[in-house]
């Protein structure tokens, strides 16, 4: 199993979560990130005072998949993601040991 | 004439009173928006702390320093109607012809409030460090010592009203308070911020707002209570409060515009920080003005207020001056080109309007009078308060966060 890690423009989540959701993703997990990387910040002026903000506000996506599923749902997330401007974000995969359903117990595969 | 109570003229003074105890209450949001999240609690509990002292002290002598027997047209005498009472006289006298008249006690709550927010005013300028015992001491003192002597100066036919000498040169104007509010209250504020010094790391790290939904909010209600200090100051249910009404809203609206012109050619934006500073800049300048204007004349006034205010808030990092939140900006700046355009445009005595220049000379004198005044008397109290009781709480706790270190509160759930 592995663990799909997206970090995005957050107007871009609605998009990459219907094209999860169309791809049979079942459930994902969503939270509110702020960073940076080539596009750095940006500056906000308050009564004259500029103030560079270099953490910009990002959404980042969690999605557990089957080893079988990485590569067609990782291409799902970057196309779905994509806007072709700097600052479009990252996704990435890392190996997950187990996963265990709160509910039933099951572990493995069956969790998914 | 037999006296009568003119109801309509004290309900109106009334609901003029209760506007004008709104805005600070308004003014804590204003300003507490523009602090960082871990000292908006502080910031307005400077000025409900404004509330609480000058409220008690205004019956006690505040009123009889301000209208009491006159000590050499400087400041009333403390001790003439100490609490209401002594020589105080329950009945003013509205109208000698026809004898109408409301309560005084009416009168006292409506200066009250004006005294209020004067003070809560100052505590823009000394955000995030200040030692709250501290504050509330320097309420005290600075409305005993500054505030009531520039109302008595101004208004209880001291030395800079229509009774003092410089009305031979023309009668000075201060419709509502652009010496004794503004320009006071500015000025004190740029004493405190010297004195007391800059915060850590200011202006280096980022001392952004860090709500400005609730500047907006604050600045809404600050416009509507001003309702009460411009329009109630007429003293009347009548033609002057109407005009000082629109006067209110037509110099805001220019100076609003003003504002964000200034913002849009110099930084490429209009904000809304711009937008609600823009408010309170076209409040403050057409506050002495708003009986001596036309609402046409206002426009110009408060666009001229909005602009210079604008360019203003800027001059405290060239100059190196932590005033936190634009007290000299928006208050002292706003305040001075109320006071003194009004030799130029007031509509019966401006220098526009065939009046000659006696109406300009005798504005430019009162505001430096108050400069002056205000200025020598904040920096004794100042620097009084900085050798007895110290103005700073520790670097430490400036940095955790007063609203934590000074309240043992945080306003946030989950944030610093």
């Amino acid at each position: 199993m592995k663990l799909i890690t997206a970090v995005i423009q957050p107007h871009k989540l609605d998009d990459v979560k219907a094209a999860l959701e169309a791809a049979g993703v079942r459930g994902l997990t969503v939270s509110e990130a702020s960073g940076y990387g080539r596009q750095k910040g940006h500056t906000e002026v308050y009564r004259g005072a500029e103030y560079t903000v270099d953490l910009v506000p990002k959404v980042r996506v969690e999605v557990l998949v089957n080893d079988e599923d990485v590569t067609t749902l990782t291409g799902v997330v970057v196309n779905a993601a994509q806007t072709g401007k700097i600052g479009d974000g990252k996704v990435w995969v890392t190996s997950v040991d187990d996963v265990i359903r709160v509910r039933t117990g099951a572990s493995g595969p069956d969790a998914l | 004439m037999e006296p009568f109570l003119d109801t309509g003229v004290t309900a109106w003074m009334l609901v003029s009173a209760s506007f004008v105890l709104l805005m600070t209450p308004g003014l804590a949001l204003f300003y507490g928006g523009m602090t960082r999240s871990k000292s908006i609690l502080n910031m307005m509990m400077m000025c409900f702390g404004a509330m609480a002292v000058v409220g008690c002290i205004y019956v006690l002598w505040g009123w009889s320093m301000s209208y009491g027997e006159s000590l050499g047209g400087i400041v009333g005498n403390p001790f003439d109607q100490f609490g209401l009472g002594g020589s105080f006289d329950p009945v003013s006298i509205l109208n000698e012809e026809t004898g109408a008249y409301m309560p005084t006690i009416v009168d006292v709550g409506f200066q009250a409030t004006f005294a209020i927010i004067t003070v809560a005013l100052i505590a823009g300028s000394i955000a995030d460090r200040t030692k709250y015992a501290t504050w509330l001491v320097f309420a005290g003192l600075w409305a005993t010592l500054s505030y009531f002597p520039m109302s008595h100066m101004v208004w209880g036919d001291g030395l800079l009203s229509g009774a003092g000498p410089f009305a031979s040169i023309a009668e000075p104007i201060d419709f509502a308070g652009g010496t004794v509010v503004h320009i006071n209250a500015g000025v004190a504020g740029l004493v405190l911020a010297l004195v007391i010094g800059k915060r850590k790391g200011w202006p280096g790290e980022a001392f952004k707002p860090h709500n400005l939904p609730l500047v907006m909010l604050g600045a809404a209600l600050l416009w509507f209570g001003w309702f009460g200090f411009n329009a109630g100051s007429a003293y009347g249910a009548d033609e002057v409060a109407g005009l000082a009404w629109v006067n209110t809203t037509t110099a805001t609206g220019g100076a609003i515009l003003g504002w964000l012109l200034v913002e849009k050619l110099k930084y490429g934006k209009a904000t809304s920080l711009g937008a609600a500073s823009g408010v309170v800049a076209g409040l403050v300048a057409i506050t002495p003005a708003a009986g001596a204007l036309t609402p046409v004349t206002s426009i110009v006034l408060g666009a001229l207020a909005g602009v210079a205010s604008a360019f203003a808030v800027s001059l405290k990092t060239r100059f190196g001056y932590d005033d936190s939140l634009d007290v000299v900006g928006v208050h002292l700046v706003s305040g001075l080109v109320g006071t003194v355009l009004i030799g130029l445009l007031a509509t019966d005595t401006g220098l526009f309007f065939g009046g000659g220049i006696g109406q300009l000379v005798v504005q430019i004198i009162i505001a430096v009078i108050a400069i002056v005044f205000s200025g020598v008397v904040t920096l004794v109290i100042a620097l009084v308060l900085k050798a007895t009781m110290g103005w700073r709480i520790p670097e430490e706790d400036e940095v955790t966060g007063i609203d934590q270190t000074a309240h043992a509160e945080r306003a946030y759930e989950g944030i610093a």
